[in-house]
């Protein structure tokens, strides 16, 4: 931040003068060894360390380029005016070329400011409103800084790119592949399990393990980028389901009877009996639950922090065997065979919200990163988008050849549908727009029915669980480059996972506070807020914030009779009256503007309707 | 002492004996006076008998005797004087002495001065002392107030507290107690001080301020001088104006009128040769100056001097004249540009006929109606063309002659302007003529016209009128043929088309057309739920043009359910179509599914839409009933109660509208989460007074995963810190910087709180000593 800004080309150095400097001049005699350059540029908030070994992208200049996406002009956030004058002109009286702080641009300051201006507050007092500026300085300030913190996330995502008019779809993986680094080819891999049927899988968190199951009871984990196999087990029973617990530590997988816990060694650690004929797993990172569905139609919530169930509820919609989370307000998605998407949470009994889909039943569901954008696909053979931002309405509209099995995001947006033996990959403009099922980015055929789907966080990874084994397909663009290295760092250690281990289990979210809008903590509970005013009333017999009665002044001269006094306190009290009468009658009148326009234009015939 | 006392029991004795003898008294004289006298007289004998019983006191006693009215043996009296015998009197000397007047003056003042008050009581007096005390330290601690005010804001407070340090000094002052040290500065500082090069901000040395300061004495002079001319110059034409304007002679003021016009258009003449370019200027300005006239629309006949004139037009020719006149300027400033452009559509027309007559007229009328208002010229040219293509069928040989002329016109190098000024006067005329034969007005003629063009302009008003019959010929066929009323009268043939009309932004033709528009607009606030239906819609608008409106009547609110899911969706071409291989349990799980295809649909959106009424009937607020059985209810059979039962049914209040109210395929619960709930805040704090205030100062995270790592820091600092093992005295003043309390010190303070100066201290320090 106060690195001294060096003067553009165009800038001719000024030998005849002394360099501009803000602090006290420094004396080469005076043998001072504190970096200049260095200065005090903003701390690396996340630690988001640059990764070293991100896939190249594929770098054959026929078909592949490398779309760099160009960066937002820099836009000077607000010229703030630099308080200290001498600074600018100092010794010579030559100019700071770039006076001030590096400017921001203001589109990404945006991203990061989170206080609702929508709402106008009314009139407050002194003390409170500067609360509030004290509030909106910190949000400022807070923004800017995030947004400086932009520059460390060094990563881009990359791209196919058609050469013109070509159709990404016509690239398979072969071309990919060959045209990829070594390291990024070796990701596109092939796992031929022809003997243990249909697979399902799952990735950690940190995109770095791999745990697969078939459906013939076959269970292996291992570090998929530089396949070292960390158990590989026969649990001798159906494998309905997968997935790692917080870390790649622990595995739930769902058998035919109950649910059991492994841990990394292959070892069982639980068998949870209360949850049995389990479907599906979803595993709740922040909240630290697994979430099950199961044969009975019960969805059931496991804390595996402390190994109790939170909440057994009853969908009331018989065998419940599609589910997804979203990741955005750990809600749970479920899928009924009556076409609707119920969506639940451990604290309601009732669904938070069911929303008619399909006609037919639902057959897979899943949601983006950002919760904005949820995908279903239905026994009507239909592939719909809905917005999940209050409306629930379904953006886009695509009947597929045979419908679609099985659906995932990935992390920058792009969705993939499993239809029998292929699988279809459609990619939106950017990474919070829907994607667009126009045209698919990319399409493969698979050895077997795809029985299982999901990306790879932080690798351009799409693995694929089938009748054949899997198969792990290089998808450029699938995933966020920048990791945060605190959070989920693909590269830690032993060591550093413990440590993250302790520190999530402390941050844990408690499961009550799942609700549709994650950003309800942030608000009063208005209706204990009149609950408790009205208690309060109650006990003290009048309300200590009400307004108090209008009491005219004492005047002199006799004119502070009775008859005078009565009289001014009615004509305040006409006043009041009358203001209520306008207010209403206002809102009576935007009520018949709004009521208006939608009854259909009088007719000049309409006299003759009898 | 001992004679006194017994003195005063004598006198008490007397008096004893004085009442035992006043009855006696009053029986002997009641009514006398001289009894009482008497009686007086008796007593005053005896106590002198009595006071001289004792010897001592004997010659104390001193006759003494005065003049007086009644002249009594015994006793000094004042009887019958009249008046009471004051002190003063008695002080008063015959002639009055500078001694006494001393005592007098002290005597009156004596006098003057009042009776002392009687001191407040305990309680009051202990009262006021409190409230000087109370007013006296609420004013010393009042120097406090901006440092607490600051503390209480302050975002952070590190105790102990620490001394102020000394305020940043300008970097000035600092170089001043600078000195060059190493050999390499010294010989910098030598230099710069040599060529007196200034260190500090202002890049000019004193020689160069001087010489921009200088200048010599006779140049100010001269332009002082010169000044002072200019100054009354412009006096003098003031006054001269001044003068001029209070002449009341009209005929002065006609003439000066005239000569000023003859001057301007001599002047306009001159620069038409000298400068052409200018010229049209100028020409373009009185061209603007029209239209302002136009617009002002100074010339009715509503004026002030109108009225007058319209009452003596009766009798007076020459304010009927005056009326006149004012009139024809008005019809010629207020005529429509729309008939102008007309009379250049004619004119247009004309340019196939007369080519050969006025060929170069006629084309530059097009080229230089630009000046004032291009979209005026926009729809005139568009007129023209219009008018163009509408007389093809008649003149279709002469249309390519023309199309070529008028190439051959533009293509005409802007070279030629000393012409086009030449004629420009010339075309002027022309218009105004087309006007005048238009409006079929030979008042016009008074114009003097040349000769030449006045067999143009017998051939020109043959030639409009014809094109006139033409045109509402036109306009008739039209009428009859469209059923539909033409709402733009602009656009006589809308079947044709033009690519300049094209151009302009879409004008509703039709009313039907009208009447969808306005449809649109309103139903354009409703649209926002259905966005799949619209992309349908504006994949299908192609092909289905006549069924919009019907869809239109369909946006209502509600979105129809049955067409949410209903529509069909355009399917996905894929390259890879999936290759079926049946295994057993695929195979068995495919029929099934087949069969709910088959019977999907209609039951599903009924259950939800039931399942859904359902919700909103349990959410919705009941109604209490506070009916007690048998209420109202008579006993006794074929007893009816006199009139309705009363009701005791409390209406529930309408709660507020469902978040699904508009959204048929979903059903969102609209109970609370009471667990959530109970990690919300449920108290508004101090300062606020809504809950939404209170909302955005709680809105942004203060998490380390939310914010930078700075951020965190800088957010989670804490309010107090204190040093560990360090003594927290209570604050001071010098610690705050200042010491005395008088006001002004405070406030400049309370400006700058932060910032106090060694110097102010000081200052204080020397406030507090006085």
């Amino acid at each position: 931040m106060e690195t001294a800004p060096k003067p553009g080309k165009d800038v001719p150095p000024k030998k005849d003068k002394l360099q501009t400097k803000r602090k006290k001049p420094r004396r080469y005699w005076e043998e001072e060894t504190v970096p200049t350059t260095a200065g005090a540029s903003p701390g690396p908030p996340r630690n988001k360390k640059n990764r070293e070994l991100r896939p190249q992208r594929p770098k054959n200049a026929h078909i592949l380029k490398k779309s760099r996406i160009s960066k937002k002009p820099q836009v000077p956030k607000k010229p703030r005016e630099w308080k200290n004058p001498e600074s600018q002109s100092g010794l010579s009286g030559a100019q700071d070329p770039f006076p001030g702080p590096a400017p921001v641009p203001v589109e990404v300051v945006q991203k990061f400011c989170r206080i609702d201006k929508s709402r106008k507050l009314l009139h407050s007092k002194a003390k409170t409103r500067s609360r509030l500026e004290v509030a909106e300085a910190e949000e400022e300030e807070t923004s800017i800084k995030a947004a400086r913190s932009e520059l460390l996330l060094a990563e881009e995502p990359g791209f196919l790119e058609g050469e013109d008019g070509e159709d990404t779809a016509k690239i398979c993986q072969a071309d990919i592949v060959e045209a990829v680094d070594i390291a990024s080819a070796a990701k596109h891999f092939d796992l031929n399990l022809r003997q243990f049927g249909p697979y399902r899988l799952n990735y950690s968190r940190t995109g770095r393990h791999l745990a697969f199951g078939g459906r013939r009871g076959h269970v292996a984990a291992l570090d998929w980028v530089t396949k070292k196999l960390m158990c590989e087990i026969n649990v001798m029973e159906a494998v309905r389901d997968i997935r790692f617990l917080h870390s790649e530590a622990l595995l739930a997988v769902a058998q035919n009877r109950w649910l059991h816990i492994y841990d990394n060694q292959g070892i069982e650690l639980h068998c949870i009996r209360r949850c049995d004929r389990v479907t599906r797993l979803e595993f709740l990172p922040f909240h630290f639950l697994l979430a099950t569905a199961s044969e009975t139609g019960f969805l059931t919530y496991l804390d595996v922090s402390v190994g109790k169930i939170v909440a057994a509820l009853n969908a009331r919609a018989g065998r419940l065997d599609v589910m997804s989370q979203n990741p955005y307000n750990a809600v749970i998605h479920l899928g009924h065979s009556n076409g609707t998407v119920s969506l639940w949470s451990p604290a309601m009994k009732e669904p938070l919200a069911k929303i008619l889909c399909h006609r037919g039943g639902v057959r897979a569901v899943a949601v983006d990163s950002t919760g904005t954008y949820m995908a279903t696909s239905g026994l009507d053979h239909q592939l719909k988008i809905f917005d999940l931002r209050g409306t629930y309405q379904p953006l886009s509209t695509r009947t597929l050849p045979h419908g679609a099995g099985h659906l995932a995001f990935s992390q920058r947006g792009l969705l993939v549908a499993g239809m029998g033996d292929v699988v279809n990959i459609w990619a939106g403009q950017g990474k919070a727009s829907p994607p667009s099922l126009e045209q698919p980015y990319l399409t493969h055929r698979l050895s077997g029915p795809v029985h299982g789907l999901q990306f790879c966080p932080f690798e351009d990874v799409l693995g694929v669980g089938h009748t054949g084994g899997i198969t792990s397909m290089l998808v450029p663009g699938a995933s966020e480059p920048n990791f945060d290295g605190l959070e989920s760092n693909p590269y830690r250690s032993r060591k550093q996972r413990q440590e993250w281990e302790v520190k999530a289990l402390l941050e844990k979210v408690p499961a009550e506070l799942i609700c549709l809008d994650p950003r309800a903590l942030a608000e009063v509970d208005v209706i204990s807020l009149e609950q408790g005013k009205k208690e309060q009333i109650e006990r003290l017999g009048y309300d200590p914030q009400a307004k108090a009665p209008f009491q005219p002044k004492p005047k002199q001269k006799g004119r502070s009779s009775t008859a005078s006094l009565v009289k001014r306190k009615r004509k305040v009290m006409d006043e009041e009256h009358r203001d209520k009468v306008r207010q209403s009658l206002q809102q009576q009148h935007h009520k018949e503007a709004k009521a208006k326009p939608t009854g259909a234009r009088p007719s000049a015939l309409d006299r003759f309707v009898r | 002492m001992t004679a006194n006392r017994l003195a005063e029991s004598l006198l008490a004795l007397s008096q004893q004996e004085e009442l035992a003898d006043l009855p006696k008294d009053y029986l002997l004289s009641e009514s006398e006076d001289e009894g009482d006298n008497d009686g007086e007289r008796k007593h005053q004998k005896l106590l002198e008998a009595i006071s001289s019983l004792d010897g001592k006191n004997r010659r104390k006693l001193a006759e003494r005797s005065e003049a007086s009215l009644k002249v009594s043996e015994f006793n000094v009296s004042s009887e019958g004087s009249g008046e009471k015998l004051v002190l003063a009197d008695l002080l008063e000397p015959v002639k009055t002495s500078s001694s006494l007047a001393t005592v007098k003056k002290q005597l009156s003042r004596v006098k003057s001065k009042k009776t002392v008050e009687l001191p407040l009581n305990k309680e009051e007096i202990e009262r006021i002392h409190r409230e000087v005390a109370f007013n006296k330290t609420a004013q010393v601690l009042s120097k406090w107030d901006p440092v607490v005010l600051k503390n209480r804001q302050a975002e952070q407070l590190v105790f102990p507290l620490e001394k102020e340090e000394p305020a940043i000094a300008p970097i000035e002052h600092v170089l001043s107690g600078w000195k060059a040290r190493t050999p390499l500065e010294q010989e910098i500082f030598n230099l710069l001080h040599k060529n007196k090069q200034p260190v500090t901000d202002p890049l000019l040395t004193p020689v160069e301020k001087a010489s921009l300061r200088a200048m010599s004495l006779e140049e100010a002079k001269m332009r002082r001088a010169e000044l002072q001319r200019a100054r009354a110059l412009q006096s003098y034409y003031e006054a001269k104006a001044r003068r001029e304007k209070k002449i009341k002679s009209k005929k002065y003021h006609k003439v000066v009128k005239k000569g000023k016009a003859k001057k301007a258009l001599k002047e306009f003449e001159q620069l038409r040769k000298v400068n052409p370019a200018a010229a049209l200027e100028e020409l373009e300005k009185i061209e603007k100056a029209r239209m302002m006239e136009r617009m002002s629309l100074k010339h009715q006949n509503s004026g002030k001097w109108a009225k007058s004139k319209a009452i003596m037009a009766k009798y007076d020719l020459e304010a009927r004249q005056a009326m006149q006149e004012q009139l024809s300027k008005n019809k010629e400033l207020t005529q429509k540009l729309q008939v102008a452009s007309e009379s250049e559509e004619e004119e247009g027309g004309t340019e196939d006929v007369e080519e050969l007559l006025v060929p170069d007229v006629v084309n530059e009328v097009q080229m230089n109606a630009d000046g004032p208002n291009p979209w005026m010229l926009r729809s005139c040219t568009s007129d023209t063309k219009e008018a163009a293509t509408q007389e093809d069928p008649e003149q279709l040989p002469e249309l390519e002659a023309h199309g070529v002329s008028e190439s051959e016109g533009e293509e005409r190098p802007m070279a030629e302007e000393e012409i086009l000024l030449r004629e420009f006067e010339e075309r002027r005329s022309l218009r105004k003529r087309s006007e005048l034969s238009q409006d079929a007005e030979p008042a016009g003629s008074q114009e003097t016209i040349d000769s030449g063009s006045q067999e143009v302009l017998s051939e020109l008003r043959v030639l409009s009128q014809k094109l006139k019959e033409n045109h509402q010929s036109r306009k008739q066929k039209a009428s009859s043929e469209g059923t539909i009323p033409q709402v733009q009268r602009e656009e006589p043939a809308p079947e044709e088309e033009e690519p300049l009309l094209l151009q302009r932004p879409e004008r509703v033709q039709t009313l039907e057309e009208l009447e969808e528009l306005g449809k649109e607009e309103c139903f354009q606030n409703k649209e926002l739920p259905r966005p799949v239906l619209e992309e349908q819609q504006s994949e299908r608008t192609p092909n289905n043009r006549p069924d919009a409106p019907k869809e239109k009547k369909k946006k209502e609110q509600m979105i129809d359910l049955q067409n949410l899911l209903t529509t069909q969706s355009p399917s996905v071409k894929s390259l890879a179509v999936p290759t079926i291989e049946e295994l057993e349990d695929e195979e068995e799980r495919n029929h099934r599914q087949m069969i709910k295809e088959a019977f999907a649909g209609d039951d599903v959106i009924r259950d939800f839409l039931k399942e859904k009424r359902e919700a909103v009937e349990a959410s919705k607020p009941k109604d209490v009933d506070l009916t007690l059985p048998g209420w109202g209810e008579w006993g006794g059979v074929g007893l009816k109660a006199p009139g309705s039962p009363p009701s005791f049914l409390i209406k529930a209040p309408e709660g507020p509208p469902r978040k699904d109210k508009n959204l048929p395929n979903v059903i969102i619960n609209e109970k609370r989460n009471i667990h959530a709930a109970a990690h919300q805040v449920q108290v508004l704090p101090y300062p606020f007074t809504h809950h939404w205030q209170f909302e955005r100062t709680i809105q942004t995270p203060i998490g380390s995963t939310w914010n930078t790592q700075r951020a965190f820091q800088k957010l989670t600092t804490p309010k107090v810190v204190t040093k560990p093992g360090h003594i927290i005295n209570p604050i001071k003043a010098e610690d705050v910087g200042y010491r005395s309390s008088s006001r002004s010190d405070l406030s400049v303070i309370q400006r700058n709180p932060k910032r106090i100066t060694t110097r102010h201290k000081k200052q204080l320090k020397k406030c507090s000593v006085d």
